[in-house]
């Protein structure tokens, strides 16, 4: 595949300006996308780490290592973790930041310090729960459901705060992403002659900016009602606590949207790269992203359905609901067409997509399972809902976010990793996954409640089974961890193009100076104009 | 990455775009973006009132009539004013008046000042009275059950809407001294376009904060 | 070719018509003042929003030049108001309609239901004693 051995450009945007400072209060969209992506895998280490406690405290009904308060605090912070500090922003602000203005042919992102703003706002953040872990952790479950929460003795305060500020680093990430897709885009790049990451990502942009601040209100209230008592959620007072999951979900069923949208843009370069093939139905996937960013705001009730909410309220919410799931299903179809005929390269990052391909499908089915309000009805806060999300969330998000990694590592660093290490980690993490998680679906269904410490002794084998499970997935992260780091210094320099891509990104130095480009390139072709132009891998 | 046929760069022109013209839309939709987000931030206790008013229908008439209609209106106005001296001032600095836009920019702090000052004295008598959100409720005037739930939705709504006028005065004082400084001209205001853009949003969700709290019928 | 960009998008609107927009705010604010101390029940409520939409939209779109820009600011803007306006009738939708539970009344479990296998049927007529 390749002729000639590659060499590592003597200056790029990672040794030139050198300093931790330069870093630190650097304006290059590149250097923000890899501080974030350093701080976001240090989140997922930590959430993963939490995992596995809650995981082992499970693997009997009994007490293994924690009593049950400190349960409840631990899988609270795993999914605060895991959600706000790691998967809403993984994409976008790491890989997007990277990416995007290459993939568009731009300098940088419309507002540079804006940027950097969103990136301190995220340090902010998370050094607030930081702090709230410190002084007592919080115990009411990510979702902070009222009357407890505004109730609970445990750190409610300081983690919403901490949650209120990353809510504004990713409000200006969309907004500085909107419109930098609209105006820094290169000559002769259409619309239609983007990247389909690109419209992920101007969907997901249009979502954070629209939906987080009511986030940022409903965290508002929170506050107000825990510190000054002002009563909108008490029924005491005449308020009402449904009232906060209404405020809640509007933001957070939109924000799953912000998780998987830019992970759906992953995985349509990678098929398209690694089937070495057009991409089938550009426009549908394209508009579906949008359909999906769309659909997502009206059907949040139906995390809601055995609320107390209304009947009607909750049956216009079920039948809404259905429709959210065709656009995903567009965009199945269009990825598997791709691939038929296709010349498939099974490297790392295609593994990955596969993955992807399967796993969210299971997630999406059990998406649309729940809300059929009826079913629902059984099935709410059982187990089969972790299970789904975890599917579309780890099995699709985390799949689409480890082969983007594995993807642009090459260009990140300008090296390539060892192969075969890769296909074991995807194998591990493959397997692991579908045993932590499969043996959830019945779980839920045989009426074993989520977030409990204990449980009666029939869900047991199960539950060690699922932990087992969590086991192998760890041993896979552990593995690519090793190699994707031992790459950054050990490996094979990539070149340009090691995988003889089209996107703008890939022709310019593996890594890019920190202009981006030599000189301002030009849309000259499609973004997988593969029957019409060439490129040679250099790698 | 140079324009290709400009040899004057304008000193406002950064580098990552390529003409005046580009940065100056994207300023603009990008303060746009940004109001957005306050609409769905303000969205979210606009809500909250429906949701509450529709709960209490009676509450809410009977409570209104403790809040003083003449001392809304004259802030109704005064921010109204504030908003045409904002959109002035910027008309100015189009034609390059740098004096004319600085009295407009003066005029438009006072008023905002103006619109500060009245709401103290509002929120002074109603702490007066005790008529408080929530658990600091004592006053007993009204009729009705949890008749602080008016208040908590009033005093939650303009307080966040005072906090912006607060911030929105900081703007515009920030915008003086720029003005001050010479670093406007009618080739380059947009910072103070997107501070009065952002001032009229203020204005916006006051038009219907005032008779949703003072007017209801 | 940077002057031609500099000055073409800058559509300077004329004073007079800064001022006759001032002025129809300030009327529109004197009439829904007006009419809150006439009673006209529901429609009170439904003039006020009325009006103080009329002089959101002239804000809009002469103070704000919405009506001169890139229609791109006007989509968003709408698009912003549009998803508001879910969120509150969604969740009124919830909220007014609550009551309906207690209005459906179903009928009596048959004593033969397959829900009572295991167990005897439930006393759903409160003759018998409670508590077993």
């Amino acid at each position: 595949m390749s002729e000639t051995a590659q060499t590592m450009p003597t200056r790029s945007y990672l040794n030139h300006p050198k300093g931790l400072w330069t870093w630190l209060s650097t304006l290059d969209h590149k250097r923000i996308g890899l501080m974030y992506l350093y701080l976001i895998m240090t989140a997922f280490f930590a959430g993963g780490m939490l995992a596995l406690l809650v995981r082992f405290e499970l693997l009997t009904p009994g007490r293994e290592l924690m009593g049950a308060d400190m349960y409840n605090k631990m899988f609270t912070l795993h999914g605060a973790i895991m959600i706000f500090l790691f998967i809403i922003p993984s994409i976008p602000a790491a890989l997007g930041n990277i990416i995007m203005p290459l993939m568009i042919g731009a300098r940088d992102v419309a507002f540079p310090k804006l940027n950097l703003t969103s990136w301190y706002l995220y340090v902010i953040g998370a050094l607030f729960m930081l702090f709230s872990i410190i002084t007592g952790a919080v115990d009411t479950g990510w979702t902070f459901y009222t009357p407890y929460s505004t109730s609970t003795s445990t750190a409610v305060i300081s983690t919403a705060f901490g949650v209120f500020i990353l809510g504004f680093s990713s409000i200006f990430t969309g907004l500085n992403f909107i419109v930098t897709i609209h105006k820094l885009r290169a000559p002769g790049m259409t619309w239609f002659k983007m990247p389909l990451f690109v419209w992920a990502l101007y969907a997901t942009a249009i979502l954070q900016v629209l939906a987080t601040p009511v986030l940022g209100i409903t965290l508002v209230l929170l506050m107000a009602e825990r510190f000054a008592g002002i009563g909108i959620f008490d029924p005491a007072m005449g308020g009402d606590p449904v009232l906060f999951q209404h405020f809640f979900w509007f933001y957070s069923h939109p924000a799953v949207y912000i998780m998987i949208l830019p992970g759906m843009g992953i995985i349509s370069e990678i098929i398209a790269i690694f089937s070495h093939k057009k991409i089938f139905g550009y426009r549908a996937i394209a508009y579906s992203s949008l359909g999906i960013a769309f659909v997502s705001f009206l059907v949040w009730g139906h995390h809601m359905f055995v609320s107390g909410q209304s009947e009607l309220a909750a049956g216009i919410f079920s039948f809404l609901t259905f429709f959210v799931g065709i656009p995903s299903g567009i965009k199945i179809f269009n990825w598997l067409a791709t691939m038929y005929k296709g010349q498939i390269l099974l490297k790392a990052p295609m593994l990955y997509a596969i993955s992807f391909l399967i796993l969210f499908s299971i997630g999406g089915f059990t998406g649309i399972v729940l809300g059929t309000l009826s079913v629902d009805v059984h099935l709410h806060d059982t187990y089969f809902v972790v299970s789904h999300f975890h599917y579309v969330m780890m099995g699709g998000t985390v799949m689409a976010l480890l082969g983007g990694l594995h993807l642009w590592w090459p260009k990140i660093w300008g090296r390539m990793y060892n192969e075969r290490l890769a296909a074991i980690a995807a194998v591990f993490v493959f397997v692991g996954f579908n045993v932590t998680f499969f043996t959830q679906f019945f779980l839920g269904t045989q009426g074993m409640p989520r977030r409990y410490y204990t449980y009666l002794e029939q869900y047991q084998p199960l539950h060690a089974m699922s932990t087992h499970g969590s086991w192998l997935m760890a041993i896979g992260f552990f593995i690519m961890g090793f190699y994707l780091i031992h790459a950054i210094f050990k490996g094979k320099p990539a070149g340009p193009n090691p995988w003889g891509a089209l996107t703008l990104e890939w022709t310019t130095a593996s890594p890019p100076p920190t202009e981006n480009f030599d000189k301002q390139p030009l849309a000259e072709h499609g973004p997988y104009d593969y029957d019409k132009v060439v490129a040679k891998p250099t790698a | 990455m140079s324009n290709s046929t400009d040899h004057e760069h304008p000193k406002h022109l950064q580098h990552h775009f390529t003409t005046s013209e580009q940065q100056q839309d994207s300023a603009k939709f990008g303060t746009w973006l940004f109001l957005l987000t306050e609409i769905l931030l303000f969205g979210g206790l606009f809500c909250a009132y429906a949701i509450y008013r529709a709960w209490n229908p009676e509450l809410f008439h009977n409570a209104h009539v403790h809040l003083n209609t003449p001392l809304g209106a004259t802030n109704t106005v005064v921010l109204i004013t504030s908003s045409l001296t904002m959109a002035l001032s910027i008309r100015a600095m189009q034609l390059g008046n740098k004096k004319q836009t600085l009295t407009f920019l003066w005029c438009t702090l006072a008023l905002a000042g103006a619109f500060l000052v009245i709401k103290y004295f509002e929120y002074s008598h109603k702490i007066h009275l005790g008529q408080l959100p929530g658990k600091w409720y004592t006053y007993n005037g009204i009729e009705g059950t949890n008749p602080h739930v008016f208040f908590s939705i009033y005093f939650l709504m303009t307080g966040l809407h005072g906090i912006h006028v607060l911030g929105g005065m900081a703007v515009i004082s920030w915008m003086i001294y720029r003005t001050n400084r010479n670093e406007f001209s009618p080739a380059y205001y947009t910072p103070i376009e997107m501070t009065g853009l952002y001032w009229h949003l203020v204005d916006l969700i006051w038009i219907f904060l005032f008779p949703l709290f003072y007017l209801i019928g | 070719m940077s002057s031609h960009s500099e000055t073409h998008q800058r559509h300077i609107l004329p004073l007079g018509l800064y001022l006759n927009v001032f002025v129809a705010l300030l009327t529109f604010t004197a009439i829904t003042v007006w009419v809150s101390y006439m009673d006209f029940g529901v429609f009170n409520l439904l003039v006020a929003m009325t009006v103080a939409v009329v002089k959101a939209s002239l804000v809009a779109m002469y103070f704000m030049h919405l009506r001169y820009d890139n229609k791109l600011y006007t989509i968003s803007f709408l698009l912003s108001i549009f998803l508001l306006g879910v969120f509150i009738i969604l969740t009124l939708f919830d909220t007014l309609r609550r009551d309906d539970i207690y209005d459906i009344k179903g009928g009596t479990i048959k004593p033969n239901a397959a829900m009572y296998d295991n167990r005897p049927p439930v006393d759903t007529t409160g003759e018998a004693s409670a508590g077993n």
